[in-house]
């Protein structure tokens, strides 16, 4: 059986944001999706006449409102066109483009343009997560990321004093990330002088989880158009940035009961280490030069980075401890600022493989890395779960390794 | 033959949502419903390239992509109703009593048809190919009822 070995090589030749905002009033749905679109398709110096297929997607639970691909036609440019329509909650933007990929990889379109949004202002977020399980067998207290256990399990691994000054320190490294992106929504100027102050004073959500770890509920919509080696050697606009390879991990809820009480291996880990194992990559932190994580909260970012980047025991306290992941660190997390600054559901994920392409082809703007970037890995994440992990590369130029 | 079918002792849970939420109309689409509210006029916006004038408003040209959000256009606020259905069901969020027509109206000037309920005729009576006229309400709800109704010329 063949794993996800490719037919044929895909590039991201078009990246097309809003600003990310809880003030939206000036524009309707359609609007918004239209303004992301029309600036990847500058971006990509193409018109929405060279798209052959759109991908489409939110978590409409969220906007209450049933095929909002049809209400959005208006700004996607899908009228005539093939289009398929995604909804997998908070992974959403992450299976878009994921499937995006697909779409161009298997050949069965050459160009594909990737629409992910949400205007969470409009809706009620309470209500999709409420009503995101099973209300039979008392699966329906869902509170989403609003979660304070894993708070309380690295209390409990490395002591309080040291796991809250890790989930703050991380939490101050992305509003100072943040401040350097004009998209980015929360954009607060924390110093990392008012961390005992925040550790004490910020508002307490569940347990140890304090409304300052917490991500936002924005509005804004992201385009990408994907397309395949063939159109890109007939010339891009833009250097073209690769899908080297994307993994998808799902959890489904009622299987963790199968291990009793032991708990079954995190999505994230599962899907790093099938994926760097069938690329051949030995040490992420050494290979890669970008991580755009799908962070909904800085306690769980914190626990996140020692799975995806495969680490054990206080490694990645102290990487953290040390500035390793500092804009000019190691390996940068989330130069944009990530989930926690800005997160409009449905784009949140594709906002991450964007801004680590971004990183790629050295066009981030004011949160540029300094130095240069060659591979990036990007996650996506959502219920329950869903763990999306993306490898962009600048050049065309990996061994294929392990695709059995 | 009908089919039995056997219910017994199968549970069903019950349960309610009530959810608040909103549509924003945008700074394109509020100032449509100001010229309604302010002016008693109905505008709309005309791509050039393609010589259509499009009613509700967009920003760009559907057959185009051309930026037409700053070409108003005023167009009559009587034109033909082109299409209609008869509305025989009530709920809280519709704006009338059933029975009422709601129609699609091609205003003059306009290539498009905008929606609105068409009262002074009888539902049995009503058909596609008359003209009818903008009623304004007397009241705003910055909402397109802002226009009341349309009835018969």
């Amino acid at each position: 059986m063949k794993m996800h070995a490719k037919n044929r090589n895909v590039a991201i030749i078009g990246i097309g944001q809003t600003s990310l905002s809880s003030h939206k009033e000036d524009q309707n749905q359609a609007e918004m999706v239209h303004e992301a679109v029309r600036n990847a398709l500058a971006d990509a110096g193409l018109k929405i006449g060279d798209i052959d297929c759109i991908v489409h997607g939110n978590m409409e639970l969220f906007e209450m409102q049933f095929a909002p691909d049809l209400w959005h036609s208006l700004g996607t440019g899908a009228y005539g066109k093939d289009e398929y329509r995604i909804t997998t909650g908070g992974t959403t933007g992450a299976t878009l483009v994921c499937a995006a990929d697909n779409l161009v990889a298997s050949g069965l379109y050459d160009t594909v343009l990737a629409i992910g949004m949400e205007k969470l202002q409009e809706g009620n977020t309470t209500g999709g997560i409420t009503n995101m399980a099973d209300p039979l067998w008392f699966r329906n207290l869902q509170t989403g990321a609003l979660t304070g256990t894993t708070a309380q399990e690295i209390i409990d691994e490395f002591g309080e004093e040291r796991a809250k000054r890790a989930a703050m320190r991380y939490r101050i490294m992305m509003d100072k990330h943040a401040m350097l992106n004009q998209r980015a929504h929360r954009r607060l100027g924390l110093e990392y002088s008012q961390m005992e102050d925040l550790m004490a004073n910020s508002p307490p959500l569940v347990g140890e989880l304090r409304l300052i770890h917490m991500c936002s509920q924005s509005d804004g919509a992201c385009a990408m158009i994907f397309t395949s080696e063939e159109k890109v050697k007939q010339g891009t606009k833009n250097p073209p940035v690769w899908m080297r390879d994307h993994i998808q991990v799902h959890r489904e809820e009622t299987i963790p009961n199968l291990f009793g009480f032991n708990k079954p291996e995190v999505t994230h880990h599962l899907a790093a280490r099938k994926l760097f194992a069938r690329n051949g990559i030995q040490d992420p932190v050494a290979y890669f030069d970008v991580f755009e994580m799908y962070d909904p909260s800085a306690w769980w970012a914190v626990d996140w980075l020692r799975e995806f980047f495969l680490l054990t025991g206080d490694e990645h306290l102290r990487m953290l401890e040390a500035g390793d992941f500092d804009m000019d660190g190691r390996i940068p997390i989330n130069p944009s600022g990530g989930v926690i600054a800005s997160n409009p559901i449905g784009a949140t994920a594709m906002l991450r493989l964007a801004e680590a392409a971004l990183q790629i082809r050295g066009d981030a703007g004011g949160h540029q890395i300094k130095k240069e970037v060659r591979h990036a890995l990007a996650s996506g994440f959502g219920g329950t779960f869903w763990s999306v992990l993306m490898i962009l590369e600048k050049e065309l130029n990996w061994q294929e390794v392990n695709h059995d | 033959m009908t089919m039995q079918e056997d219910h017994k002792d199968c549970f069903v849970l019950e349960g309610k949502m009530a959810l608040p939420n909103q549509n924003f109309a945008g700074r394109l689409g509020s100032r449509f419903l100001i010229a309604i509210r302010d002016r008693k006029k109905i505008m709309g916006l005309k791509c050039n390239p393609c010589g259509k004038t499009f009613v509700p408003p967009r920003e760009y040209c559907e057959k185009c992509w051309t930026k037409i959000a700053d070409n108003w256009v005023e167009l009559g606020t009587e034109g033909e109703l082109v299409n209609f259905t008869v509305v025989r069901y009530g709920d809280r969020h519709l704006p009338k009593k059933p029975p009422y027509i709601l129609g699609q109206i091609r205003l003059d000037g306009a290539d498009t048809p905008l929606v609105h309920i068409v009262e002074g005729i009888d539902p049995r009576d009503v058909e596609s190919g008359i003209r009818v006229k903008a009623v304004f309400a007397e009241k705003t709800t910055n909402t397109i009822m802002d226009i009341d109704h349309f009835e018969p010329v």
